[in-house]
């Protein structure tokens, strides 16, 4: 397996507080990563390094092994837990939108046969996420569920070469929840997606991970607790049969995170 | 408790039938004391105003009083809300979305609008005359700002989060503008609108109270001269219809035109 994403020591700083220190790491390509870890030690920090949202201080990421820009591209698809659609499209628009960025830079609207093409392909697309009756449905007559499948299925309409998911599920019933889980499944083997996934439930990341990446701080200095970063202080590669070792739930806050999705 | 929509009608209509009914027992009892009373005049004085006003002509255009008055009047707060709209629009949306833009016009705008626009009316005559232009101006100054800036907060606060997923989905800055920023903002632009259209009437008026020589504004503060309140009520009350109408129309635009804004689409 290649290096798909390659993040060379790694600093993330704002001002004086550091967020991340030396993160490094690669991602395989066909990979499902879960980032776990308590809240303010740096996994939304991580993804949106990655998405390109946000520079590193110091240190160097590569997208398959060429430096990547600091900005959000095609190449890396993103689903946020809220505001991932837009509200004034509906679901077949908002699916569309990809496609027609990409073929009318100016009018960003389509015409004809392209326009025909470009319906199909996300009617598709729709179809598979289980949206397919819910074409001319506005976001806000949509559930939560709903509207994170519509999210899913707008990212991956433009084939990118990483999926990022920050929180998807977290704002979802348990039942949904674990629809979802295997939805992202499906469409993970299905497509040959590589996905990274930030969530706050531990036994969402083993469930659906091949390796889980926890993030947090190494060293306090209780005078200045801003001085020292977030790292990642567990690697560890899974056979999605695993079960999180006593000693990261334990670091993670135990209790906090339900592990009966594991059953 | 809801009441149905027959219900609500008939109960929304009670507190109007009765101011209409007290005026018409204080009107009585001036009357009663002197026939000739100005202040309140009868129902009967004025539907004969009316009658008057909707068939004698103005003496300028050759048109109907009303007719005159009304198109003039329509004619300024037409080209007056255009041009804050427009202003509001291009302006919100190059603020909301530049952030340099903001930092550059923001405080210029802020100043403009905390000067209140009846106060530069004198300066707007001696710069622009006493013709169209500087009724127009007086409009578009007075309103634009306060759209202007409701419009970048709007624009300002559209969740980061669509703009990183636009770029994700292959959008370019021109393309976040107008795809996702623009048509989000319309039916703010629109709500924006109906709430300027009060403070636009004033000003309208109080031009052409000051200087013109058609107008309902121009009209009221006229025969203001003779106490012929029988024509400045029957003004008044339609310069209110108006301003429903153009409300209610606005509204149907925007349910139209932008159904997800408006809770359900169809």
């Amino acid at each position: 397996m290649s290096a798909l994403l390659e993040l060379r020591n790694i600093w993330v700083e704002y001002g004086d507080k550091v967020v991340l220190e030396r993160v490094g790491l690669q991602l395989a390509e066909g990979s499902f990563v879960g980032v776990v870890g308590p809240s303010g030690a740096g996994k939304s920090t991580f993804l949106r390094l990655i998405l390109g949202q946000e520079a590193p201080t110091r240190g160097q990421v590569l997208l398959d092994g060429k430096p990547m820009r600091a900005e959000c591209g095609p190449d890396r698809g993103v689903v946020f837990q809220r505001y991932s659609v837009f509200p004034h499209l509906t679901a077949l628009r908002n699916v569309m939108f990809g496609i027609e960025c990409a073929q009318a830079p100016f009018a960003a609207r389509l015409f004809g046969s392209k326009r025909r093409s470009a319906r199909d392909t996300a009617v598709e697309m729709l179809a598979a996420v289980g949206l397919e009756h819910s074409l001319h449905v506005y976001p806000a007559q949509m559930s939560g569920g709903m509207q994170q499948r519509l999210a899913i299925a707008q990212a991956l309409v433009k084939h990118p070469r990483i999926l990022l998911l920050d929180e998807p599920f977290g704002a979802l019933d348990p039942g949904i929840r674990l629809d979802m889980h295997a939805l992202i499944t499906r469409l993970w083997q299905e497509h040959g997606l590589t996905i990274v996934m930030v969530t706050h439930d531990i036994g969402e990341a083993f469930k659906l991970g091949t390796r889980v990446l926890a993030f947090d701080k190494r060293r306090v200095d209780p005078q200045a607790p801003h001085r020292f970063g977030a790292t990642v202080t567990y690697d560890l590669p899974l056979d999605r049969k695993s079960l999180p070792p006593a000693a990261l739930i334990e670091a993670l806050g135990g209790a906090d995170f339900p592990q009966k999705d594991l059953a | 408790m809801r009441p149905q929509r027959g219900v609500r009608l008939l109960l929304g209509a009670l507190p109007i039938v009765a101011l209409l009914l007290l005026y018409l027992i204080a009107s009585e009892a001036r009357h009663a004391d002197n026939p000739a009373d100005k202040v309140l005049p009868t129902f009967s004085a004025m539907t004969q105003a009316i009658h008057g006003f909707t068939t004698d002509r103005d003496p300028a255009s050759d048109r109907i009083v009303l007719v005159a008055d009304t198109i003039a009047s329509l004619y300024r707060l037409g080209i007056g809300l255009a041009i804050a709209t427009g202003t509001a629009l291009v302006l919100g949306l190059l603020l909301g979305v530049v952030p340099l833009a903001r930092a550059i016009l923001g405080p210029v705008i802020a100043v403009i609008a905390v000067i209140p626009p009846v106060a530069v009316l004198p300066i707007l005559f001696i710069a622009l005359g006493l013709d169209e232009a500087s009724k127009i101006a007086l409009i578009a100054i007075g309103i634009a700002p306060f759209m202007v800036r409701d419009l970048t907060s709007f624009t300002a606060n559209l969740p980061a989060e669509q703009f990183a997923k636009a770029q994700t989905l292959g959008a370019n800055s021109w393309q976040l503008a107008i795809r996702v920023a623009l048509p989000q903002l319309m039916p703010r632009l629109i709500e924006a609108l109906r709430l300027s259209m009060g403070p636009a009437w004033v000003f309208l008026i109080a031009a052409e109270a000051v200087a013109s020589d058609v107008g309902l504004g121009y009209r009221i503060f006229l025969v203001r001269r003779y106490f012929a309140m029988d024509i400045i009520l029957p003004y008044v009350a339609w310069i209110s219809l108006l301003a429903i109408a153009a409300d209610t129309l606005l509204l149907l635009v925007s349910r139209r035109g932008f159904p997800w804004a408006h809770g359900a689409g169809r």
